[in-house]
C-alpha cells in the first residue's frame, strides 16, 4: 500500500511539472505570429478558417481580392481551453498549419506515422548495445586491474568522451562512404521490417549504441566490482560454489537490482537524444519532424512534439526511482 | 571589612599558579596543507588528468596564439580555393599531408589536369606519377592547390592587364599565358574553360598530341609584321616565345591577351593571379595559397577558423559557468542554509526548470526573440538550464555542513547569517563547484557544435564563427572532402575526451573521502 502511494506521489509530482511546462511552452508559443503558408494550388483561406474553427483566430482582415491575410488572436487563456477540449474530447492535437508536406493534416496522424522509425532505431540500438555493453562491464569487472580491464576502460572513456556527432561521422565515412556496407540514408517507405530496410537502419543505431554500450559497461563494471568484494561472496564460495556459480547467481543477479532501472531509463531517455543522430542518417522519425516544424514554425507540431520530449525526459527520471522502489524497499528516492 | 567594588580585576591580584616559565604551546615544526595544496598534490598524482590538463592548455593556447600566426581572417574566403586539401610544407614530399587527395578519373579530366603541371611546371599530377587501373581509369594524387589551373578565361580591365606585366617584370613569377584563337576553343558550354589540352577537328575536341605522345598546346600565334601585333603585351613570355619563325619565314610571336570591350581577355594560372592579387591589390600579408588545415567548401581557411571559433567556444563557456556559478552558489546557499519552506519551495522551481529538456529552452527563446543575435540567445539558453546544476551541488554542501560543530561555534560568537553562508559553509562547496565548471564547459560547446549541427542555431556572422560550424560544413561535403570536418572533429574529440579525464582528476582530488586510498 506504502509503494502505491509512492508510486502515485512520484506520478502526480510529474505530471505537475510537465503541466507548468506546456503552460509555459504554449504561453510562449501563442505570442508568436502566425505563419500560414500556402504552396501553390493551395488556399490559405482554407487554413485561416480551420484555425478560427479551432478557436484560436477570430476578425479576419481581408485583402481586395478576398484572400484572408491576417487576423486577431484569441486571448490565450481561451486559446488553451480550446486547446485542451479538443484534445480530452476529441484527441485532436491540431493540425498542420506551414509544413508544406502536412499541411491540414492532423498533426497526430503524422507524429503517429513518423514515430516507428525512431523507436525502432531505439529498441535496435538497446537490443545490440545491452549485451555488449554489460558483456564489457562483466569481463572488465572479472579481469579487474588486469591488461583486459585496462583497455575496456580505455574503450570506455574514449567512447564516453567521443561526441556522437563525431562517431557518427566516422561511421557514416567509413562504413557508409569507404567501404559501402550500408546506404548513406535511410530507406524510404513504410515497409519497416524487410532487410534493406534494417540495412539501411544500421549505421545509425551504431552510432547511438555506442555511447549506452559504453555507459552500460562503466555501470557494469562499477556495480559488479563492488558487489564480487561482499562478504557474501565469500560464502558462496566457501560453500562449495564455483567461481562462475557465485559469480552468476549471487554477484549478478545483486548487480542487476541497480543495472536494470538504468537500462530502463537508458532507453527512454535515448528517444529524445537522437536528434543529431536522425538529421545526419536522415532517418525520417520524429527529430526530423521536430527540427522542421521549428524551422516552418509550425506551433501545432511544436507543442506536441515537445510535450513528447519532455514527456520523455521526466518519465526518464522517475523510472529508475520507482524501479528502485520496487526493487529494493530500502531505497526510496524523495520519500521522507 | 571594608567593601571595594571594582571594575576591573587589577592586575596586582593575580598570581601565577605555578612559578618559573610560562608554558607555550610548542610551535609545529611542519608546514600546514592547505585544502587547496593538498588537492593539487592529490590531483598530480593522476597521471591521465595531468595529461589531460596539459593537452587542455595546450588546446587553449591554439586558440588564443593561432589566429595570430596566420594572415588569414575569419572574414577570408576565396571563391577558387574551395576544398583544397590540409598542406603543411614540412611534408611536402611525402603522401600525407601535402595538400594532394587521391584521384581516380577518366582520361580526359586527367590529361587536362596534367596539361596545367606541363605548361606551368606546378605539376597537378604529384610528381607527374599516375597508374592507370584495370578499368582504364587513372590514379594519381592531386594537388589541390593547382588543380584550380586556369579556371575560366578571365576578362581584365585595360590598367589591371598593365599592372600584371608590371609584376610579371619584377618578380619573374609568370602569371599570364597564351591564349587559344576564338575559333579553336572548343563550342559552348566549354568554351569558357581556359584550361587547355585539346584541339579542335570539325564540332569534336581531342587531346592535341605529337608523334611522341607529347602535348602540343596549340597557342595563338601571331607574326611580327602582320599588324596583328596589338595586344598589347611586354613582359615575361613563356619558353620557346622567343620570336621564333614559323613555316613562311616571318617571325612569330604568342598572343597574350584578346581584345575585348571592357579591357583584356587572358588566360591567368589562378595559383599566381591570386598571389599577384593578395600582393599587389588587397595588401593583406597573404604572399601565396597555404591552408595548414585546408579550407571549407566556402573557400574558408580551417586552421583560423577553427581557432577563432574555439576562442569563442573558450571564452563563451567560461563566461557562462562564471554567471551561472555566481547565480547557482547564491541560490544553493539561500535554499540549503535555511531549509525549511523557502528550501521546498525553491527547490520545485529549480525541479521544474531543470525537467524542461534544453532543446525546447532554446528553440522557444530562438522563436521569441528571433531578431536578437545567436549568441545572447544561446547565452540566455546556458543560463537558464545551467545553474541549476550548480544551485543543487552548493545546496547539498551546506546541507552537509550547516549544522556541524564550528558552524554551531561561529553562530554562537555572534557572526550573522551572510558571514556564516560564504564565509565558514561556502569554502567547503569551492571545490565541487569548480570541478563542475570544469565538466561545464566541454558540454557547453558539446551543445552548441549540435545545436549548429542542427540548423537551431548560426553563430557565423561576421568575424565570428564555431566549431559546431564547422563541423557541420564539414558533414555536407564529407563524401567529396571528407578532409573537411577531420580536423574540427579531432579538436572536437581531443577537447571533450581531455575535459573529462581532467575533470574526474579533479573530482576525485576534491574529495576528501578518497585521502590515501590512492596508495
Amino acid at each position: 500500500m506504502y509503494m502505491f502511494k509512492y508510486v502515485l506521489k512520484r506520478l502526480g509530482l510529474m505530471l505537475m511539472t510537465f503541466a507548468v511546462i506546456m503552460l509555459v511552452c504554449f504561453t510562449l508559443i501563442k505570442l508568436l505570429p502566425i505563419v500560414v503558408n500556402a504552396g501553390a494550388g493551395e488556399d490559405a483561406n482554407i487554413t485561416w478558417l480551420k484555425l478560427e474553427a479551432r478557436g484560436y483566430v477570430c476578425n479576419f482582415r481581408y485583402d481586395e481580392a478576398g484572400n484572408i491575410i491576417g487576423a486577431d488572436r484569441v486571448p490565450i487563456m481561451t486559446q488553451l481551453f480550446y486547446y485542451l477540449k479538443n484534445i480530452f474530447l476529441y484527441g485532436d492535437f491540431g493540425m498542420g498549419v506551414s509544413l508544406p508536406e502536412y499541411r491540414n493534416q492532423p498533426v497526430w496522424d503524422v507524429f503517429a506515422e513518423k514515430l516507428p522509425p525512431t523507436v525502432l532505431i531505439n529498441i535496435y540500438s538497446t537490443i545490440i548495445g545491452v549485451p555488449i555493453g554489460l558483456g564489457l562491464g562483466i569481463i572488465a569487472a572479472l579481469k579487474k586491474n588486469t591488461w583486459i580491464d585496462q583497455l575496456i576502460n580505455i574503450i570506455i572513456i574514449l567512447l564516453i568522451s567521443l561526441p556522437s556527432i563525431v562517431l557518427a561521422l566516422i561511421i557514416q565515412y567509413y562504413f557508409c562512404y569507404k567501404l559501402d556496407w550500408f546506404p548513406l540514408m535511410m530507406d524510404s517507405g513504410f515497409a519497416y521490417f524487410n532487410w534493406s530496410m534494417f540495412k539501411s537502419m544500421l549505421p545509425a543505431v551504431f552510432a547511438l549504441c555506442l555511447g549506452s554500450i559504453a555507459g552500460y559497461a562503466r555501470y557494469t563494471r562499477a556495480e559488479l566490482s563492488e558487489v564480487l568484494t561482499s562478504e557474501f561472496m565469500l560464502l558462496a564460495r566457501t560453500k562449495g560454489l564455483t567461481r562462475g556459480q557465485a559469480t552468476f547467481r549471487h554477484a549478478m543477479r545483486n548487480s542487476m537490482v541497480v543495472i536494470f532501472p538504468s537500462i530502463l531509463s537508458e532507453f527512454i531517455a535515448v528517444l529524445s537524444g537522437s536528434l543529431v543522430i536522425e538529421k545526419m542518417f536522415s532517418i525520417p522519425g520524429v527529430g526530423r519532424l521536430y527540427l522542421d516544424s521549428i524551422n516552418a514554425q509550425d506551433y501545432d507540431f511544436f507543442m506536441l512534439l515537445s510535450g513528447f520530449y519532455c514527456l520523455v525526459g521526466l518519465l526518464a527520471g522517475i523510472v529508475v526511482d520507482i524501479s528502485y522502489g520496487f526493487i529494493d524497499p530500502r531505497i526510496r528516492m524523495g520519500a521522507k | 571589612m571594608e567593601a571595594k567594588t571594582y571594575e576591573n580585576i587589577p592586575k596586582e591580584k593575580f598570581q601565577f599558579a605555578k612559578k618559573g616559565d610560562l608554558s607555550h604551546d610548542t610551535k609545529l615544526d611542519t608546514k600546514p596543507v592547505s585544502y587547496f595544496h593538498d588537492a593539487f598534490r592529490r590531483f598530480c598524482k593522476n597521471k591521465g588528468a595531468v595529461v589531460a590538463a596539459i593537452i587542455i592548455i595546450f588546446l587553449i593556447l591554439f586558440a588564443l596564439i593561432a589566429p595570430f600566426c596566420t594572415e588569414y581572417t575569419v572574414k577570408y574566403y576565396d571563391s577558387q580555393f574551395t576544398t583544397t586539401a590540409p598542406k603543411c610544407k614540412l611534408f611536402a614530399n611525402t603522401s600525407f599531408w601535402d595538400g594532394c587527395v587521391e584521384e581516380e578519373t577518366d582520361y580526359i579530366y586527367f590529361i587536362e589536369k596534367y596539361a596545367i603541371g606541363k605548361e606551368t611546371g606546378h605539376l597537378v599530377v604529384k610528381n607527374n606519377k599516375y597508374e592507370i587501373t584495370d578499368e582504364g581509369l587513372y590514379k594519381y594524387r592531386k594537388d589541390t592547390y593547382y588543380s584550380v589551373g586556369f579556371g575560366n578565361y578571365k576578362t581584365i580591365t585595360e590598367s589591371e592587364y598593365k599592372s600584371i606585366q608590371k609584376y610579371q617584370n619584377e618578380t619573374g613569377r609568370q602569371v599570364l599565358y597564351p591564349t587559344v584563337r576564338l575559333k579553336e576553343r572548343p563550342s559552348v558550354p566549354f568554351d569558357r574553360n581556359a584550361n587547355i589540352y585539346y584541339k579542335v577537328k570539325g564540332n569534336k575536341t581531342e587531346p592535341a598530341l605529337d608523334k611522341d605522345g607529347e602535348l602540343v598546346l596549340n597557342y595563338w600565334t601571331t607574326t611580327a609584321g602582320a599588324g596583328r601585333y596589338d595586344d598589347g603585351y611586354d613582359s615575361l613570355r613563356i619558353e620557346g616565345d622567343d620570336g621564333f619563325t614559323d613555316e613562311n619565314g616571318k617571325q612569330t610571336f604568342y598572343v597574350y591577351g584578346r581584345v575585348v570591350s571592357g579591357g583584356y581577355e587572358v588566360r591567368a594560372e589562378y595559383y599566381e593571379y591570386y598571389i599577384y592579387q593578395h600582393v599587389v591589390q588587397e595588401k593583406d600579408g597573404i604572399t601565396e595559397p597555404y591552408f595548414l588545415f585546408g579550407t571549407t567548401a566556402g573557400g574558408k581557411d580551417i586552421f583560423t577558423c577553427l581557432a577563432s571559433g574555439a576562442r569563442f567556444s573558450f571564452l563563451f563557456a567560461i563566461a557562462v559557468a562564471a554567471v551561472n556559478m555566481f547565480v547557482g552558489a547564491i541560490y544553493g546557499a539561500v535554499s540549503g542554509y535555511y531549509g525549511g519552506k523557502i528550501d521546498l519551495i525553491m527547490e520545485r522551481i529549480s525541479d521544474i526548470l531543470n525537467a524542461v529538456p534544453f532543446i525546447i529552452v532554446i528553440t522557444l527563446l530562438k522563436l521569441n526573440m528571433g531578431s536578437a543575435s545567436n549568441i545572447l540567445i544561446l547565452f540566455i539558453a546556458f543560463f537558464l538550464t545551467g545553474w541549476i546544476g550548480m544551485a543543487s551541488t552548493t545546496r547539498m554542501q551546506f546541507y552537509r555542513y550547516k549544522n556541524q560543530e564550528y558552524v554551531l561555534a561561529a553562530r554562537t560568537l555572534g557572526a550573522s547569517d551572510k558571514r556564516l553562508m560564504f564565509k565558514h559553509i561556502f569554502p567547503n562547496a569551492l571545490g565541487t563547484l569548480v570541478t563542475s565548471c570544469a565538466l561545464v564547459i566541454p558540454s557547453m560547446i558539446y551543445s552548441e557544435v549540435n545545436l549548429s549541427y542542427l540548423g537551431i542555431i548560426n553563430l557565423e556572422a561576421g568575424s565570428i564563427t564555431s566549431v559546431g560550424t564547422l563541423i557541420t560544413a564539414g558533414q555536407s561535403c564529407l563524401s567529396s572532402a571528407p578532409f573537411v570536418a577531420l580536423f574540427p572533429s579531432i579538436f572536437l574529440a581531443l577537447l571533450m575526451l581531455s575535459f573529462n579525464l581532467f575533470g574526474n582528476g579533479l573530482r576525485d582530488a576534491f574529495n576528501p573521502s578518497l585521502r590515501g586510498s590512492e596508495g
